[in-house]
């Protein structure tokens, strides 16, 4: 294979660019961006797709099967799934922000920390990771989470409490490749100080396989999260918010299907969306995992 | 090898403590008074004091970790704050359900997810590859909570082949209690009707669980074949004129299966927590049952003791896959 010059690389064309060419090696990939788009737009502003308060309580609606006026039928509260749903994407990405926040920031701070200071510090930091992920990750949110009471702030933060070792793994895994880098080095001995040399040098090389990492798993937190609020943890209704909406139709399962399908399957959009992107994004920051 | 094995169980045991200290410490988060919560609603200022004393929680913290360890070392997980019993107790009769349910669940994970990834793996085919990436992301997507109730309405609902919930029929008798899974048990005791009932109460909820995981180690031994089927001795050997089929089974296979192994034990994590939901849908009587009854009333020692038994059955398994591992990959054991 020949050596890529500089100059070739500045004449590709965008339509052969990188990113593209992880868009073409997988077409479902297209789907993914259109789902995460619509996620966004819904969750900014979702007042603009539907007339109806997804709160108000109403009882001359109350189980109605879909129709031109309540496009995913009503629940036993008389609120319109199809608002609840739309209102959903919000509460699920505000609980995803909250929760990736808290993981990635534990995460950060134990790996940077212990592949930065290594020896004993690192022995004790790795040792405190691998109790964390000894539990059954649900478990171990939901012993979290009753210890520290029914809400959705405490059911976010048993969440991102449970998350992070995946991040300090991957961080310090991170700061052990680079740490031993001339520039790194140079750095050091221009007299940059550890913080400096952490934040603007190590920091700033690592960042690529953490934004992959934080895409997919924005789908795996918000299964987490909507579970936990399935089972009565979480958000509270009348928050609109899918895991619970599911729980709130199964008495009506078999007759009202509407009420727990449709947020269920918003959800189950939502979670292979950032999947897709998380794929694309993948194959286009690390062309070596193409095809894997 | 035996070096290793004892290398790796006593690596296990600061990990084991490390476990206690989390449920220990996550016990005392609680606001309010545990001793009163043992105790009872109704018990008298005299008979909370007694309880303090009994459980020692008047004395200092490090002193009440050290006893708390005691306790679990004689199997002594707590009193339950909602039912009074004692928790040990209570898991003995909620697990087997557990057990059951994950068993199948992982067994059709292997026989399905396995054989799936070395079909699609082995041969050179970009449309199956981007077929294979989309099935797992669907797989892996599907929350389980929502998966379970959409067959409970397709297939006991609206098709009505399959029982909605439970473990047995309502007209079907437990059989003789030996193992406490129905299915053993009703073969033990040569009741084949019960068997049969007890199967088809098994094949929702299990499927329900297994999809995700079905979907992550097909695809991860789909990866692993691609990878294998690119080495050199694999070109080489078909190249000499071996056929495909050959070549999969008796080169490729065997080292394509070796980083599955490795994933199939931490799936087991994945089937725990996801049998909490999944029990939940389908009134399986096991853990999930019993974690849902102590989410409902925010039962700490029923929650802690049931997070201990779930760890110590995950961290055995673990242990279980290093040693296969071990075994099927000699070189592990020097490293």
């Amino acid at each position: 294979m020949a050596p890529a010059t500089p100059a070739t690389k500045r004449l590709r064309p965008w339509w052969n660019s990188r990113f593209l060419k992880a868009v073409r090696n997988n077409p479902f990939s297209v789907l993914g961006i259109v789902i995460i788009l619509a996620f966004f737009v819904f969750a900014i502003y979702p007042q603009g797709f539907t007339r109806y308060d997804p709160e108000l309580l109403s009882l001359r609606t109350r189980l109605l099967p879909p129709s031109s006026e309540h496009w995913l039928g009503t629940d036993q509260y008389g609120m319109d799934v199809f608002t609840r749903v739309i209102y959903g994407a919000r509460t699920t990405l505000y609980i995803v922000v909250v929760v990736l926040a808290i993981a990635t920031g534990i995460g950060f701070v134990v790996g940077t920390v212990a592949g930065y200071f290594g020896g004993v510090v690192d022995e004790i930091l790795m040792r405190f990771t691998d109790i964390i992920i000894a539990f059954p990750f649900l478990i171990l949110a939901i012993a979290v989470n009753a210890a520290l009471g029914r809400g959705l702030l405490q059911t976010m933060l048993a969440v991102g409490f449970s998350w992070w070792p995946g991040y300090a793994r991957l961080v310090r895994g991170q700061i052990l490749a680079v740490k031993n880098e001339e520039y790194v080095t140079a750095a050091r001995a221009l007299g940059g100080s550890n913080l400096r040399i952490m934040a603007r040098h190590v920091f700033r090389n690592s960042v690529d396989p953490i934004i992959v990492r934080v895409t997919l798993d924005i789908g795996l937190v918000a299964l987490a999260t909507s579970g936990l609020s399935f089972l009565g943890l979480g958000a509270a209704p009348p928050t609109p918010e899918w895991g619970r909406m599911v729980a709130d139709g199964r008495d009506f399962l078999l007759d009202q299907w509407w009420i727990s399908t449709y947020p269920g399957l918003a959800l189950f959009l939502v979670v292979v969306g950032f999947n897709l992107v998380g794929m694309i994004l993948r194959d286009w920051l690390d062309p070596s995992s193409v095809g894997r | 090898m035996a070096q290793y094995f004892i290398r790796r169980i006593l690596a296990a045991v600061p990990v084991l403590l490390g476990v206690t200290v989390i449920t220990f410490v996550l016990s005392q988060l609680l606001p309010g008074d545990p001793a009163r919560m043992v105790a009872g609603q109704f018990a008298s200022a005299e008979q909370v004091a007694a309880v303090r004393e009994r459980l020692g929680l008047n004395q200092p913290l490090p002193v009440q970790y050290v006893r708390y360890l005691g306790r679990l070392l004689r199997g002594d997980l707590g009193t339950s704050f909602s039912s009074h019993q004692q928790v040990a107790e209570e898991l003995r009769f909620f697990f087997p359900a557990t057990i059951e349910l994950t068993l199948v669940a992982m067994i059709l994970t292997v026989l399905i997810g396995v054989p799936l990834g070395v079909m699609t793996g082995s041969r050179k085919a970009p449309f199956v590859n981007s077929g294979v990436l989309l099935l797992s992301l669907i797989g892996v997507g599907m929350p389980v909570f929502w998966a379970g109730l959409v067959f409970q309405l397709i297939f006991a609902g609206r098709l009505d082949i399959l029982p909605l919930d439970g473990r047995l029929g309502s007209t079907v008798l437990p059989p003789p209690r030996v193992t406490s899974m129905y299915t053993i048990d009703a073969l033990l005791a040569g009741q084949w009707s019960t068997f049969v009932d007890a199967v088809t109460h098994l094949i929702l909820p299990a499927v329900t669980l297994a999809i995700g995981r079905i979907a992550s180690v097909a695809r991860i031994t789909h990866a692993s074949m691609l990878d294998i089927m690119r080495r050199d001795y694999v070109r080489t050997a078909l190249a000499k004129g071996l056929p495909q089929q050959q070549v999969v089974n008796k080169h490729a296979l065997k080292n394509a299966l070796l980083p599955v192994v490795t994933t199939i034990g931490l799936q087991v994590g994945f089937l725990l927590g996801g049998t909490i939901l999944v029990e939940n849908i389908f009134s399986w009587g096991g853990l999930g049952t019993y974690a849902y009854i102590g989410i409902f009333r925010l039962d700490i020692p029923a929650i802690m003791g049931l997070t201990l038994v779930a760890t110590l059955t995950f961290m055995l398994v673990n242990l279980v896959t290093d040693f296969a591992y071990a075994f099927l990959d000699p070189r592990i054991t020097y490293i």
